[in-house]
């Protein structure tokens, strides 16, 4: 039974790798569950946490060994898609919301229902809603969640106490389109020049400013905002997508995001946040580490780097409460994958269920570089993290209260992405109005009618 | 550099006989009777050297040349199979505001580089024939050129960053405001530019010089006899005995800069907005990124066919391949 299955994939596989002549000749089940698999991730940061795992994975499985890869992220999809192109890609990797559509499209991937069944993998360990970001349109299941993401706001902690700020106020911010809310308040008050006079202060030099109240690492439009107005926009009741996960219809022509965007230009002209032009080449959270910026929004992910910069006070604040009375955050996960082309099926999904173990996933919690998916293994990583000093309520808040939206699932990601950054970023540059966003939208539906 | 110097040779050797035009100058050279055999007994020889060049040619230029040209009229996204579309891909291109828009920017790039590049270039070549005869400078002025692309590239990134760039802090210092070199549309197509014209000219003057040295000093010598002072000499002897020099010159660094992508690769990336999306990043980007290597194919054609445009008509026009010498 299990050796047919295994034949048809390695037809499908091989009828699919039109380029790889060199081909994989029908993996034998004998071979396929031992010898070395190849894993792929992009974070360094959580190289040893995985290193880790593969140990002990080894350990258990004596005849299978991992060999892992890191690679940067810049660099990481391209190899991937050139590996599955010429039949060198890896047999396991980690696997990303946005990508693995056009994944499946190519057929790329090995579906993973018939493992889950017949290994009793338990879905419901992990947080609500993480497993099903990975069935795809047909149907299928192609990743098991590994970890998941939501978005805070870092800040200053002295600059905030400079300005009068306390911890419970920047934890209480609220925002609206319209002036901003208290949040633009905090950034504005938060905003120094070189005379020393704050950005809500007669005689402030917008030209000449020596912190920004709020950094700016780019439009972020590739991300939809992820990390920088999503958080916004979602509680004006927009949503990017017609339907989330595989919507067909994007919504950048409507009024609420454009006057999100708009609102957040503004403060680029406002000298609270520095011009779009100035950024070019320079690293948000470094300024925000050089003393140059008083709040950063950023990933959870990224808490290791801002805890480590020296001679800065780190305070967590959740995202400001929006429109509709509530704090949001994009949400995001990634998953391991298995490559159909890969010859040690058997072996790759041993390791992919290992991975998505409490096992593993508790292995990297004890580290708190990022949360796991497993419900346990997340309460865990906070505790790991508590023990570095560091409060991550402002994220894991957000999945307790059920208080995050998507990540767009869509087909022509990094299409889509190709349009609306440079859209994106004359807005925010202040060459173009918000509703220039209408026409770039367009575009981008244009896709999705072909 | 062989080409170069090939070229006024044989012509230096036939200038004392005026009459002599280049068709019967031929057959003089090459044993009249005998070419047919030796040219067989030749050929295999030949052929034999020219092996290595003919395979690398053959696999890496001819294939995939004639492999792209397929590809441009199919929808392909390298997995899956290539799909035949006809000429839906160029008709496309046609309407797409982005190809236009790179077009332009590329050729801002091309305009200001060249002129720049091959001003200073000739400037320098005089200087190196006539000043700095020390082989030390004439070295020097080559280093730019030792640096590998993306390392000039990122060099001058960190130079002219506008927060922390040495360059904006000597600005600052004369009491201008700081330049967002990178950052701003306006700055960073001519702020690219700069930077290849600073990695280029050198080489750019070391081919230039050896076309100035292969000018006979006898032209100089009755020149100056004739009493022509020194810049009539420079616009009447120099600059049309340098021609076939300065248009294989043209020739290369125009191809060469049409071609910009490093520099844009690993600075702006195409931004701010659209501003440095050049043809070769363009294309870069729909075909890697976006995984649409039929159009990105299509792209490369079209520039391809610019290419061979703007080389022929060089040649053409400012007769590169004849000499004022004869």
């Amino acid at each position: 039974m299990k050796k047919k299955v295994l034949g048809a994939v390695a037809a499908a596989a091989v009828a699919t790798l039109a380029l790889s002549a060199c081909g994989s000749g029908g993996a034998s089940s004998a071979d396929s569950a031992k010898g070395e698999i190849s894993y792929w991730l992009w974070d360094s940061n959580q190289l040893p946490a995985y290193q880790q795992c593969a140990d002990d994975f080894h350990k258990t499985n004596p005849d299978i060994t991992v060999k892992i890869t890191q690679t940067g992220w810049d660099d990481y999809w391209g190899k991937i898609t050139n590996g599955m192109a010429s039949g060198t890609a890896p047999d396991v990797f980690t696997d990303h919301l946005s990508k693995y559509p056009d994944f499946i499209k190519t057929k790329q991937l090995v579906a993973l229902d018939d493992a889950v069944s017949n290994d009793k993998v338990d879905l419901t360990q992990y947080n609500a809603g993480l497993a099903d970001l990975w069935v795809g349109q047909d149907g299928k299941r192609y990743g098991l969640p590994k970890d998941w993401d939501t978005v805070g706001l870092f800040y200053n902690k002295k600059m905030a106490a400079d300005a009068g700020l306390s911890p419970e106020q920047m934890a209480a911010l609220t925002w609206n389109p319209q002036d901003g809310g208290s949040y633009e308040k905090a950034i504005a008050h938060l905003t120094v020049d070189k005379n020393g006079k704050r950005g809500d202060e007669p005689g402030f030099d917008k030209n000449n400013v020596a912190v920004y109240g709020l950094g700016l690492p780019g439009s972020d439009a590739e991300n939809a905002g992820q990390t920088q107005w999503s958080f916004l926009s979602a509680t004006t009741g927009w949503s990017a997508t017609d339907k989330n996960p595989w919507g067909s219809h994007f919504n950048y022509d409507d009024k609420r995001v454009q006057d999100t965007i708009a609102w957040w230009a503004s403060l680029a002209q406002k000298g609270y946040m520095p011009k779009l032009e100035t950024t070019v080449g320079a690293n948000a959270p470094d300024a925000f580490g050089a003393g140059k910026a008083a709040i950063n929004a950023n990933g959870d992910w990224m808490i290791g780097q801002y805890k480590g910069y020296k001679g800065i006070d780190l305070g967590i604040a959740p995202t400001p409460t929006g429109v509709d009375g509530k704090s949001a955050s994009m949400f995001n996960g990634l998953a391991d994958s298995i490559w159909a082309g890969t010859k040690k099926k058997d072996a790759s999904i041993k390791w992919v269920e290992y991975l998505g173990s409490s096992a593993c996933q508790d292995v990297v919690a004890a580290k708190a570089v990022v949360f796991p998916a497993i419900k346990s293994s997340t309460d865990k990583a906070a505790a790991a993290f508590k023990a570095k000093g560091i409060d991550v309520t402002a994220f894991t808040q957000h999945v307790k209260d059920k208080s995050t939206f998507l990540l767009p699932i869509t087909d022509n990601a990094a299409k889509v992405a190709g349009i609306m950054k440079p859209a994106m970023d004359a807005v925010i540059a202040g060459k173009a109005p918000a509703s220039s966003l209408s026409a770039a939208n367009d575009q981008v539906n244009a896709l999705f009618s072909k | 550099m062989t080409t170069l110097t090939k070229h006024p040779d044989p012509e230096l050797s036939a200038s004392g006989k005026p009459g002599n035009s280049r068709k019967s100058r031929k057959p003089h050279k090459r044993g009249k009777p005998a070419a047919g055999f030796r040219g067989i007994g030749d050929l295999k020889i030949a052929l034999l050297f020219i092996a290595p060049a003919m395979v690398g040619f053959l696999l890496f230029y001819l294939v995939p040349t004639i492999r792209g040209i397929y590809l441009s009229f199919t929808e392909y996204s390298i997995l899956g199979d290539p799909e035949w579309i006809g000429v839906k891909n160029y008709q496309q291109i046609v309407k797409d505001p982005l190809f236009w828009n790179a077009l332009g920017v590329t050729s801002e790039y091309v305009v200001i580089n060249i002129v720049l590049q091959t001003l200073l270039a000739l400037g320098l070549a005089i200087l190196m024939h006539r000043v700095a005869k020390s082989t030390l400078i004439r070295g020097a002025l080559l280093l730019p050129y030792l640096m590998a692309n993306v390392i000039a590239a990122l060099l001058w990134f960190w130079m002219l960053d506008y927060q922390i760039g040495i360059v904006n802090q000597f600005i600052e210092w004369f009491g201008l405001p700081r330049v967002a070199f990178f950052g701003s549309e306006e700055w960073a197509i001519p702020t690219q530019a700069l930077i290849n014209t600073w990695r280029h000219m050198g080489y750019t003057a070391l081919l230039i010089f050896a076309g100035l040295q292969a000018i006979p000093h006898t032209v100089y010598e009755a020149a100056s006899i004739d009493g022509s002072k020194a810049f009539s000499t420079f616009w009447r002897i120099t600059l049309p005995l340098l021609r076939p020099v300065l248009v294989l010159v043209l020739v290369v660094t125009v191809i060469g800069s049409f071609q910009v992508f490093d520099t844009v690769a690993v600075t702006t990336q195409g931004g701010p907005v659209n501003a440095t999306r050049v043809l070769q990043y363009y294309i870069y980007q729909r075909a890697f990124n976006e995984q649409d290597f039929g159009y990105g194919s299509a792209l490369a054609v079209i520039l391809f066919l610019i290419l061979a445009i703007v080389a022929f008509i060089q040649m053409k026009f400012l007769r590169g391949n004849q000499s004022d010498l004869d």
